[in-house]
C-alpha cells in the first residue's frame, strides 16, 4: 500500500467515525426519524476490506451499514439525505439507514433482514462466474449484465447473522461452486444483547468455514492492515477461481445496537478495554510511527473529515422531501 | 399449431428464452439430470450443461435467494421450488427482498427471476405436498403472479415472465402437466396482466385461473343444458390482476362466481369478489358467491381431498342455488 492510500484509508476511517458521531446527535436531537445501528469502533473492517478491493468489485452489507457505504465509496452527501429521508438519498428516501444502495460502486444494499444479504452476496458471486464463462449474445455483449468477469463480491454480516440459516445454506452453495466471494464476519460480541457463548456453540465463527469446503481466517479487526492482508489473500484466491473464503473479523460496536439500547448487558470496563485499541488510534500511531503522517496532517484531516460531514448535514438539510403523489412510483421496474 | 403437454410446453419456453439470452438460467433442486420431481427440465441439461441447467442442495430460501443477488446484476434466473408448499421456505427472500429491492433502493436495482411452483392437490400427496398457496403473493407488492390453464398459456406466459423485469411467482398446476392443448409454432408471448374470456354467456360469470378454468368449463357446459348460460373468464395474472375484463363480464352477466383451488379464507376469491362489489355493484343481481378449498389442510385420501377441494360439481350446486334464489 502507498503512503497515498494510507492516508485516504485514515481519513475515510475518520470520516465514517465524524459522520456515526454526528448521526448520534441528529437521532437524540430527534432531527432524523426512524432508528440506526452504528458503525463507530468497526471502521478497520469496511476500510481495511476496501483496501484489497478494486472499485469494480460488489459488496452487501447489513442493519449496520453506513460505514461500508462510506468505505466503499457512496457519497456522504446522499448517504446522509437518504438518511434524513429526502428525495436526493440514494434510495430517494424510501429506503432509509438500512436500505440504502448505491449501484454505481457496486454496493448492492444494506439490509433490514439478519443474514438477508448473505444469499444475494451468493448470488451476485454467481452472476460474475457465469459471466465469466457465459458466451456472449449475438450482438456481442451480455445484455444489462453488470458484473466484471474478474470481479470478487464480499458480503458483510455479523455473528450474529451467522445463526441464520441463510448463511449455512449460502456459504455451502459458495463451496460446492466455487464462487468468487469472500464472506466477512463482523464480530462485535452481541447479537443484540445477546453475547457470543448464548448465540454460538463455537466462540470462532471462522471455524464453521471447514464445512463448507473454504478457508476460515481469524483477523483483528481493530488492525487494518491484517483486515486488508487477509482480504487481499482471499480476493487473490477468488480471482484465480480457487473459491471461497470466510474471514473473521473480532471488533466492537462502540454505541449500543440501535438509538433504545442502553448497553445494560455489557459493563463500561469492557467498553473501555475496546477503546485502549481503537482502530483509528492504531493506525494513526503506525503512521505517525512512519512518517506517513504529520501530526499536522493529522489535525487538517480531521477538520476536513468534520466539513465533510456538516456539508452532507446541510446537503440533506437543504434537500427536498419525496412528493408524496409519487409514494407509487417504481414499485415496478 | 401443434398438440403438446401443458409440461412440454414449459420446458419448450425455458429452453427457447435460454437460447435467445445468454443470462437466462435454471436453478432448482433436481432440475438436470433428473428433470424436475415432474420431469418439466428433462432434457434441458444436455442442450445447455449443469452450468445453466443448476442442481442445488435442498435450501429454498437461499438459492431464491441466490436467484436475486444474480438478477441484480443482470442475470435472469428461473427458479424451481418442486413443490409450492416448499416456497413457505423461501418466504423472507421473495417477500423482503425480490418484492422489494427495486423500489426500497429507489429504482438503482431491479429483480427480473421467475419462481416456478407446481401447485394443487388432486394427487393424494397429502397436506404439504398439496397446497395452493398463490393468494398469500397477490397482497405483496412487486410481485407478480401468473397461473396459466392451458399450454399455449403456459408457453406464452413463462416468456413473458421470463422476459419480465420484475419478480414473477409462476403457478403450474401439477394435474395440467399431463394436459395436451394447441401452441403455436412460432415465437409468441402471452402479456402478463391480461384475462382471458373462455366461453361467452349471458346468466352468470364464472371467474377461475389455472385447474379450475377447466373445472368451471365443465360446469358451464353442464350447465347449458339446464338453460344457464355461463360466461367463463381465466384470470391468466392473478397480479396485476385484470380488473377491466372482469368488469366487463359482470356487468353484462350481472352474477359471479369465483372459483379457486386455494382455501376460501383470505383467498384470491375474497380480493375478486371485494373488486366487482366495488366497482361493479350497481350492475350486480346477486352476491358475489365464492368456490374454493375448504378451510382445512388437503388431507391424503381420495374421499377426503375429493371433500376439500373444489370441482365442476360444487361449482354446479352453487351456481344451481344462486340462479334458483336470484335468477
Amino acid at each position: 500500500m502507498d503512503d497515498k492510500q494510507l492516508l485516504a484509508d485514515y481519513r475515510r476511517m475518520l470520516l465514517i467515525r465524524r459522520f456515526e458521531e454526528k448521526l448520534d446527535s441528529l437521532f437524540t436531537s430527534g432531527v432524523i426519524k426512524g432508528t440506526s445501528h452504528l458503525y463507530a469502533g468497526q471502521e478497520a473492517v469496511a476500510v481495511g476490506v476496501c483496501a484489497a478491493l478494486r472499485s469494480n468489485d460488489f459488496m452487501t452489507s447489513t442493519h449496520r451499514g453506513h460505514g461500508h457505504l462510506l468505505a466503499k465509496g457512496a457519497d456522504p452527501k446522499r448517504v446522509m439525505a437518504e438518511l434524513f429521508g429526502k428525495s436526493t438519498g440514494y434510495s430517494k428516501g424510501r429506503g432509509g439507514s438500512q436500505h440504502t444502495a448505491c449501484a454505481a460502486v457496486g454496493f448492492l444494499g444494506s439490509n433490514g433482514i439478519t443474514g438477508g444479504g448473505i444469499p444475494i452476496a451468493t448470488g451476485a458471486a454467481l452472476a460474475v462466474q457465469m459471466t465469466a464463462s457465459a458466451p456472449l449474445t449475438k450482438d456481442g455483449h451480455a445484455g444489462r449484465n453488470r458484473a466484471h468477469p474478474d470481479a470478487v463480491v464480499v458480503c458483510f454480516f455479523g455473528e450474529g447473522g451467522a445463526s441464520i440459516g441463510m448463511f449455512h445454506e449460502s456459504l455451502n452453495m459458495a463451496g460446492i461452486w466455487k464462487l468468487p466471494i469472500i464472506y466477512v464476519c463482523e464480530n462485535n460480541l452481541y447479537a443484540m444483547s445477546v453475547p457470543l457463548h448464548e448465540e454460538s456453540a463455537v466462540q470462532d465463527i471462522a471455524h464453521r468455514a471447514e464445512s463448507y469446503g473454504m478457508p476460515g481466517v481469524i483477523v483483528d479487526g481493530c488492525d487494518y492492515f491484517a483486515v486488508a492482508r487477509a482480504v487481499a489473500e482471499a480476493a487473490a484466491r477468488a480471482r484465480a477461481g480457487e473459491g471461497p473464503s470466510l474471514l473473521e473479523a473480532k471488533t466492537y460496536r462502540y454505541y449500543g445496537h440501535s438509538k433504545s439500547d442502553k448497553r445494560e448487558y455489557r459493563t463500561r470496563e469492557e467498553e473501555a478495554s475496546w477503546k485502549n485499541r481503537d482502530p483509528i488510534l492504531l493506525l494513526g500511531t503506525k503512521l505517525l510511527e512512519t512518517d506517513v503522517l504529520t501530526k499536522d496532517a493529522q489535525l487538517q484531516a480531521l477538520h476536513e473529515v468534520d466539513a465533510e460531514v456538516e456539508a452532507a448535514v446541510e446537503f440533506a438539510d437543504n434537500s427536498p422531501e419525496p412528493d408524496p403523489a409519487a409514494v407509487l412510483d417504481e414499485v415496478f421496474a | 399449431m401443434r398438440e403438446m403437454f401443458y409440461s412440454h410446453a414449459i420446458r419448450e419456453a425455458i429452453a427457447e428464452e435460454m437460447e435467445r439470452d445468454p443470462n437466462v438460467f435454471l436453478l432448482g433442486e433436481d432440475v438436470a439430470e433428473y428433470g424436475g420431481a415432474f420431469k418439466v427440465t428433462q432434457g434441458l441439461v444436455g442442450q445447455f450443461g449443469k452450468g445453466r441447467i443448476r442442481n442445488t442442495p435442498i435450501c429454498e430460501n437461499s438459492f431464491v435467494g441466490v436467484a436475486v443477488g444474480a438478477a441484480m446484476l443482470g442475470m435472469r434466473p428461473v427458479v424451481d421450488i418442486m413443490f409450492q408448499d416448499f416456497i413457505t421456505l423461501a418466504m423472507d427472500q421473495i417477500v423482503n427482498h425480490a418484492s422489494k429491492i427495486h423500489y426500497m433502493y429507489g429504482g438503482q436495482l431491479s429483480v427480473p427471476i421467475v419462481i416456478r411452483t407446481p401447485a394443487g392437490g388432486g394427487r393424494c400427496y397429502g397436506p404439504t405436498h398439496s397446497q395452493s398457496l398463490e393468494a398469500w403473493f397477490m397482497h405483496v407488492p412487486g410481485l407478480k403472479v401468473a397461473a396459466p390453464a392451458t399450454a399455449h398459456d403456459a408457453k406464452g406466459m413463462l416468456k413473458a415472465a421470463i422476459r419480465d423485469n420484475n419478480p414473477v411467482v409462476f403457478v403450474e398446476s401439477k394435474l395440467l402437466y399431463g394436459q395436451k392443448g394447441l401452441v403455436p409454432e412460432e415465437d409468441y408471448v402471452v402479456p402478463l396482466g391480461q384475462a382471458r374470456v373462455v366461453r361467452e354467456g349471458e346468466h352468470l360469470t364464472l371467474i377461475a385461473y389455472s385447474r379450475m378454468v377447466g373445472e368451471a368449463e365443465r360446469a358451464a357446459t353442464a350447465l347449458d343444458r339446464e338453460g344457464i348460460s355461463c360466461e367463463v373468464i381465466d384470470l391468466r395474472t392473478l397480479a396485476p390482476l385484470d380488473l377491466q375484463s372482469i368488469a366487463d363480464s359482470v356487468v353484462k352477466t350481472g352474477r359471479a362466481v369465483v372459483v379457486e383451488e386455494g382455501c376460501l379464507t383470505g383467498g384470491v376469491g375474497a380480493e375478486v369478489s371485494a373488486q366487482i362489489v366495488e366497482n361493479c355493484f350497481d350492475y350486480l343481481n346477486a352476491p358475489v358467491q365464492r368456490v374454493a378449498a375448504l378451510d382445512v389442510a388437503v388431507p391424503c385420501a381420495d374421499a377426503l381431498e375429493r371433500a376439500a377441494l373444489p370441482d365442476a360439481g360444487k361449482v354446479m350446486a352453487t351456481v344451481r342455488q344462486l340462479m334458483q334464489k336470484y335468477g
